[in-house]
This record gives C-alpha cells, structure tokens and sequence, in this order.
C-alpha cells in the first residue's frame, strides 16, 4: 500500500489553491543499481482531481516527473467546505486516492 | 548630417547607464534564483511526507518488544517531542553519554523496541531501520520548527564535546589536507553557486545547523545531520566516521551551541 498523500485546499479570491504531495519513487526505469541490474521502470500515469465528485483536472504523466512529485492547481468555483479528492495510478496498476476539505 | 553625433552621443549615454544596471541585475539572479527555487518550493516540501511516515512510526508498536517509541526520553522528559530538537545533542544521565537526535533514538530502539543498535548504526543509509530514523528525525525536528536553538552547555561532558568538536572541525587531513574549516570557517565562500555557511559562529536563523535535517530535492532523499556529516567526511576523503559515533556528535554540538538563538527551520529543503 502506498503512502498517503498530503493535500492542503485553501480559498484564495474566488479560487481553491489545492496543493498535492504524492509519496512515489518514480523509477524512470533507465537507472542501473549497483549491481548493474536495471531498476524498472515505476512511475505515476494518470492523475486526476474531483471536486464534490465532479472531475476538475486529469492528467498524464510520464518517467521525467520527480520522485515524491508536488502538484498545485487552482480551482474556480469551489468554496469553504468543498470535498477535494485527488487520485493517481501508476504503470504497475498500483493507485491512491486521498481526500481534503477546502478551508 | 548634424544629428549623427548627438544620436551617437545619445547612444553613447543610454549605454553607459544600461551596462552597470544589467551587471547588477545579472549579480542578483545568481544569488537570488536558488533562494527563488527554494521559495517555489517552500509549499511543496517533501519532507512533509517524512514527517507524516515519522509519527507513524514513533506511536506505532514495533520492533522484538512490539513498543512504541511513546515512552521515550529525548532530553525534556520520557515522550517530551516538542522543543526537544534544538537542545540537541545534551548529555543523558541513563547512558552517561552526550547524544545527538540519532544516537538517543538508537538508544530508545534498543531499550524500548528491543532493535540492535549497533546492528542499525552499521545499516546503509534509507535501507531497513536507518530509513526509520531519517523519518522520526524528519518529524521530530518538525515538532520544533521555528524554534531557537538552545542546546545545554551546563554538563562538564557537554562542554568537553563542544572543545572536541572544535579540535575535530579545524583537524586537517585526508588527501586534500582538509578541514570543515576549510570550507565553513569564513565567511562568504561558495562551493559551485551554493553559499557556505561559516559554521565558526552563528551563521543566522536557518542556516547552517539549524537546517538539517533536510530533504534534497536532487536526490530525493531525507537527510538527517548525521548523513550530512557522514557526506562532508567523504567530500573531505575522511575515512567514514560511523553512524552516530562520538566524533560526529561533538561536532553536532560545536555546530549547535555556535548556533545557539538561531531559529531552526528543519526539516528544511535543499536543492
């Protein structure tokens, strides 16, 4: 199981500033360990962000994305109170999804 | 014709007057585009993530006893986290030693937990029970964030680590003839663009002793002081001087006490 995410939902003006830290190795799969042995490839693929349940962002990422990778986006329309979900799911299949409250 | 020159001339001053502007701006970016990078950051800091993964693991029961970390004694009674960061390492009457964050966990592990101390202290860093350590100092530290450091000199051991760690921080050696002082004792030095600390004094509120641990954005990893120590004794061609050994304790109490009233900013984000 994948550690969680932390997930911080502020009102700023008449947006939502959502920020997203994602625990993850992000394995570009093109390191070779000490042995020589490629480490493979383990990385996020799809991500993506509801609000009150209603898709706000998805994404596609790939390999050059960093190891425990920040996001933030603005949200127009969300208010105090407002359930902000956020989701990945990497190459192996492996996902996580966590959610905060807009303060 | 008879405007030529004094377009020239025009010209001539609108030069003079761009070049230093441009030479002064250019100065700036240098300096101020790593501060800016770390700012951009500021919001996102992984280190979070630690912090969360570290107070986990110091309320969860683990280890050949099955038992939390709850009961442990960092310096400000036993289960005391918050403040305890900036009054270490001070000496611990149980053990009798002078102790850094790192060597009085070790010694909670091996007392509470039932773990092998030595047996984690000989661990590579981030693999088994040394990535439990980089966590639980990653979210102790957390718990003493803005804080000013205020580490104890009251002990005769404490004042004696802060002469060998003196004694150690100017010892010059290695292939290089190197010393930490080399390099952090004056002021104003850089290594490539990143400024050195001159860790002789107080270097200021989050510089310095009063940043580590950090997480580096570079490699991904959280670093914990002993780590940093451990990579300016390689970047030195030092020998390795063992997790959690008294030498890099002393050395974390010269840094510390020299630091004394600067405001600690770990877990702190590094390039």
């Amino acid at each position: 199981m994948a550690d969680p995410m932390r997930i911080r939902a502020q009102m700023a003006g008449d947006k939502a500033t959502v920020r997203v830290l994602m625990s993850h190795e992000m394995e570009t799969g093109l390191r070779k360990d000490a042995a020589g042995k490629v480490i493979p490839a383990w990385y996020i693929q799809d991500v993506s962000a509801q609000l009150n349940g209603k898709p706000v962002l998805t994404a596609q990422w790939g390999p050059s994305v960093s190891k425990n990778p920040f996001l933030q986006f603005s949200v127009r329309g969300a208010k105090a109170g407002d359930k902000i979900a956020v989701s990945w799911k990497d190459n192996k299949g492996e996902s996580r999804t966590d959610e905060a409250t807009v303060s | 014709m008879s405007l030529t020159p004094w377009i020239a001339a025009t010209l001539a001053v609108a030069l003079a007057l761009a070049m230093p502007a441009s030479a002064v701006a250019q100065q700036k970016t240098t300096a101020q585009s790593i501060a800016e990078y770390r700012q951009m950051l500021e919001d996102g800091n992984p280190a979070e993530l630690f912090e969360a993964k570290g107070e986990d693991l110091w309320k969860t029961p683990r280890g050949p006893k099955k038992a939390t970390l709850q009961a442990c004694d960092l310096g400000l009674g036993p289960g005391v986290v918050k403040g305890a960061w900036v009054q270490l390492p001070r000496f611990f009457s149980d053990t009798g030693r002078v102790q850094d964050l790192e060597s009085r966990l070790l010694t909670c592990m091996q007392n509470l937990q039932g773990f092998n101390a030595a047996e984690i202290a000989k661990t590579g860093f981030d693999k088994g029970e040394q990535a439990t350590l980089a966590a639980l100092s990653a979210w102790i530290s957390a718990q003493s964030k803005g804080q000013k450091m205020a580490l104890p000199q009251a002990h005769a051991d404490e004042r004696r680590f802060y002469e060998l760690g003196k004694r150690a921080f100017f010892f010059r050696g290695g292939p290089m003839d190197f010393s930490c002082a080399s390099c952090h004792g004056e002021d104003d030095r850089r290594i490539r663009l990143q400024d050195l600390p001159n860790l002789t004094k107080n270097p200021g509120d989050g510089i310095g002793f009063a940043a580590w641990p950090a997480y580096r954005v570079s490699s991904g990893e959280m670093w914990s002081m002993q780590r940093r120590l451990n990579d300016c004794f390689r970047q030195q061609r030092f020998p390795y001087p063992g997790f959690a050994s008294d030498v890099t304790i002393a050395l974390g109490v010269y840094m510390g006490v020299n630091a004394r009233g600067a405001e600690s900013i770990a877990p702190a984000l590094k390039r």
